[in-house]
């Protein structure tokens, strides 16, 4: 009993320590020097961070980069808090009836070789990275479809023209892939040159990387935050398997993992090391949903689907996965803690949400019948991933067993599982996320238009509805009308048409050696990765 | 001799050729795609043209027979192209790993010698006495027990005994760094999965040893040895472990092939930047250029191990003639 006692106050210790770090780090005065060892779970393609879409760059790379603006090192958290990180001031209100927005340049800004930063720099960014020539990767260009051109005035002001307003704009600004490259660098190396190379304005500058092995950076002395960055240095480390990574970070050969980890090891990392490590938690901007193939006509009847959401448990999946899997909190279609997302009152009305289970399940075995379906024979395709992938499908398929259903689960490697989704369409149910970075509910929820590319559901122009519904949002303005027409497509997608099931948010989990001092968590694994403010403690 | 090693230098051609039809064709049954991978496995939103752009930059969209002659004209010039995830030269991402997985595979077959011979030599002069029974135990627990699983064991074990013993924990370190460079640093990595690998590895070669020297502990020449009175050791050393070593070194020499493509799970468990850990990543990506090239390389080293290990033969065994 004293046993497990002493390692509760060792997990309340820990995370208390975490909770209450805000206000401790900032009585802390910040120490120089010192070099950051941190785990990457995996192995970027490139550097270009225009190009790729993986944890695996921005860990390793993001320091080497500016920003325009970026999400508030101080108050990750908050889903709505941006920066000035390359511009003067706050964040610009848009002029125009929301068209335009006209940001004024930090001076004196160097690139590592030295060069100056100008809006020029910016504007031959932002045009690659919307508007780039045939041939040249932008991953992320569809975030930007609303911008009409940008340009610089002059050498210190940045202009972005729109062509219609929207609440879109400003957080995929944020976006941490966004790198700030030099105009000239671009010009004279040509669209490819930054996949295996590094010029950028950050605080830290590339020293070496060895492939499968590590990247290194050191301190830029002329980077252009005053006293910052604090370490001399960082060391990407890689590492793919998870033992591993734990295991560094309680033999101390790293002293963060940035991506994160489940409660599991979470627990073993606190009852090894007890006071030596803080542990860091966050709700996190993806969820894992299960995508019903509508090609398939065992799923067309919407009776069918909506059974298959009211027989999921949220409620109570949230208590008891949340201690063994890296998911927790129960939401629709928005981020839970962004100012458009439902509240509890919203989401009890959808099908599924409802607090008492057992109504909810009478009533789906009722849809079931009425539809013919009783007893419902499926295959549930699945990814071959435990967290949170396999621990979720395995007890989805325990839920629809409480509605009569017989499921079976295929899994598959990743490669094979996203030829099934995309390609093949060879499967009923599949479990599928939604993970994204800056939180732009917005462009977020675009998943679940069936128009969308990254939407498996095969329901492309069978409801326009919802595609109009989606259209509006993207072009309103004003905040109020966005959360009004959130909860309508809410209704639409999850209730009504039950097109796709939420399960649960994922949480995040950052235990951390409690040396490291001044990095935050943020609600992805993406976000807060300068660098420029940590520094530690030894 | 040179036209024995001249011949079988010649048969090694269709033998790669084979395994070249073979390793392309397996890799491109496979479904899905390097570029679904590179994009989509994040969950993020992506631009559904950025993977066909990426396709077509990558020649995944020319005729399959047509990337087949790619892959043989690579050979035929030297070139064996550029691995598809990182976009640097096979030759580079092989080389940097080489020498890991080369200094592992020698370490741990000098830890499985070092066990192997002298236990088997013990097991097989002390036939079903207590030292048999142990050390023939000590073999088949290592062939029970996975390396990977030894691996973990031996982390887990070094983190606990050392935060008991010195208050902090310590594990060996998780970046590879040359033994020319820093050999300390080098041998606290490397050390343990050579251990691991070699426990397993000599724990075979033990029970060949053993049944090879009890075969040949009874043979003709091995009585005539002892009824002139030749000292017990003569014998055993001279006169049955050479002769008894045959089969040992063609497992000896398997294995240490094996360890230069094959520590796949080791070298995970270790954090080893080696040649195993590339080839999973290259088929968990689907990077046909690297995956290709890796195969073919552990190819090349089975087949002249083969050729080095026939010749030792003649080495141990005088009457063997090559023609």
């Amino acid at each position: 009993m004293s046993k497990y006692a002493g390692f509760a106050f060792a997990l309340a210790a820990g995370v208390g320590l975490a909770v209450g770090a805000g206000g401790s780090a900032k009585a802390e005065t910040p120490k120089k020097g010192g070099i950051l060892n941190f785990i990457v779970a995996a192995e970027s393609p490139s550097y270009d961070g225009h190009k790729e879409s993986t944890f695996a760059m921005v860990h390793p790379t993001r320091p080497f980069y500016s920003l325009l603006i970026r999400v508030n090192p101080d108050n990750p958290s908050s889903p709505t808090d941006f920066q000035c990180d390359l511009c003067v001031g706050s964040v610009p209100k848009p002029t125009d009836g929301g068209k335009t927005y006209t940001f004024k340049i930090k001076k004196g800004v160097k690139f590592h070789d030295g060069q100056t930063l100008t809006a020029n720099d910016l504007v031959a960014t932002y045009n690659k990275i919307i508007f780039p020539p045939d041939g040249v990767s932008s991953a992320r260009k569809a975030f930007f479809k609303m911008v009409d051109a940008v340009e610089a005035p002059d050498d210190e002001t940045l202009v972005f023209k729109l062509k219609f307003a929207t609440g879109a704009f400003i957080p995929a600004l944020a976006t941490p892939f966004n790198y700030t490259y030099s105009a000239k660098d671009l010009k004279e190396h040509g669209y490819d040159w930054h996949e295996k190379n590094v010029n950028g304005t950050g605080a830290f500058k590339f020293k070496e990387a060895v492939a499968g092995s590590h990247v290194e950076a050191v301190k830029f002395d002329d980077f252009h935050v005053d006293g910052k960055p604090y370490l001399d240095g960082y060391k990407a480390l890689i590492s793919r398997k998870m033992a591993i990574r734990v295991q560094a970070i309680r033999g101390d050969r790293a002293s963060i993992e940035f991506r994160g980890f489940p409660p599991k090891q979470r627990d073993d990392l606190v009852k090894a090391l007890g006071k030596d490590i803080t542990v860091q938690e966050s709700d996190w901007n993806c969820v894992l949903l299960y995508t019903p193939n509508h090609g398939r006509p065992i799923m067309q009847d919407p009776r069918v689907r909506q059974a298959l959401t009211l027989a999921v448990d949220r409620w109570g999946g949230s208590q008891h996965l949340s201690r063994i899997a890296i998911v927790k909190t129960v939401g629709g279609i928005a981020f839970p803690n962004h100012p458009l997302a439902a509240t509890k009152a919203e989401l009890v009305r959808l099908k599924g949400y409802g607090t008492d289970i057992k109504a909810a399940r009478e009533e789906a075995k009722k849809l079931l019948a009425e539809a013919g379906k009783a007893g419902i024979k499926f295959e549930l395709l699945n990814r071959g991933t435990d967290q949170p992938y396999k621990i979720v499908g395995t007890w989805l398929i325990g839920q629809w067993r409480q509605i009569g259903a017989q499921v079976t689960q295929r899994v598959e490697p990743t490669k094979s599982f996203y030829n099934s989704l995309r390609k093949t369409h060879d499967f009923d149910v599949s479990v599928d996320f939604n993970c994204q970075s800056v939180i732009n509910p917005i462009v977020d929820v675009s998943k679940y238009i069936g128009s969308a590319g990254n939407n498996y559901g095969n329901y492309a122009g069978q409801d326009q509805e919802l595609e109009d519904i989606y259209n509006q949002l993207v072009q309103e303005g004003d905040e109020a009308k966005q959360r009004e027409i959130m909860r309508v497509m809410e209704k639409r997608a999850l209730s009504d048409q039950a097109h796709e099931g939420i399960t649960l948010w994922w949480y995040k989990i950052n235990p951390h050696r409690s040396y490291v001092k001044g990095w935050k968590i943020a609600p992805s694994h993406y976000l807060n990765q300068s660098l420029d403010q940590v520094w530690l403690d030894k | 001799m040179g036209k024995y090693i001249f011949k079988r230098v010649l048969l090694m051609i269709p033998t790669l050729i084979g395994a070249a039809i073979l390793v392309f064709l397996l890799l491109r049954m496979a479904p899905g795609d390097i570029c679904a991978v590179r994009y989509l496995g994040s969950g993020l939103a992506i631009d559904e043209s950025q993977i066909e752009l990426c396709r077509e930059q990558l020649g995944l969209n020319k005729p399959q027979i047509v990337q087949f002659f790619d892959f043989i004209w690579g050979y035929v010039v030297f070139d064996l192209g550029d691995s598809m995830w990182t976009g640097q030269p096979v030759t580079h991402e092989i080389a940097i790993r080489f020498e890991l997985s080369l200094q592992i595979a020698i370490m741990a077959t000098l830890v499985a010698t070092i066990i192997a011979i002298p236990l088997g030599i013990i097991s097989a002069v002390r036939q079903n006495t207590i030292t048999d029974y142990v050390v023939r135990g000590f073999a088949i627990a290592g062939i029970a027990i996975p390396s990977f699983w030894l691996g973990l064991m031996i982390i887990l074990g070094l983190l606990i005994v050392t935060q008991s013993w010195l208050g902090e924990p310590w594990m060996p370190p998780i970046e590879f760094k040359s033994i020319w460079e820093d050999p300390i640093h080098n041998m606290a990595q490397l050390i343990w999965p050579a251990v691991a690998t070699g426990y397993r590895y000599s724990a075979v070669a033990t029970r060949m040893t053993r049944s090879a020297m009890l075969e040949v502990l009874r043979e003709d020449y091995v009585r005539t040895a002892r009824a002139k009175g030749m000292v017990e050791k003569i014998v055993i050393n001279r006169h049955a472990l050479k002769n008894a070593l045959l089969p040992v070194v063609t497992i000896l020499a398997l294995e240490f092939a094996f360890l230069m493509g094959g520590l796949v799970v080791t070298e995970q468990v270790f954090n080893l930047n080696g040649l195993g850990n590339l080839m999973v990543d290259g088929v968990e990506r689907q990077d046909f250029a690297m995956t290709q090239n890796l195969v073919m390389l552990v190819v090349i080293i089975y087949v002249f191990i083969n050729l080095l290990t026939d010749l030792a033969y003649a080495w141990l065994d005088p009457r063997i003639r090559y023609s």
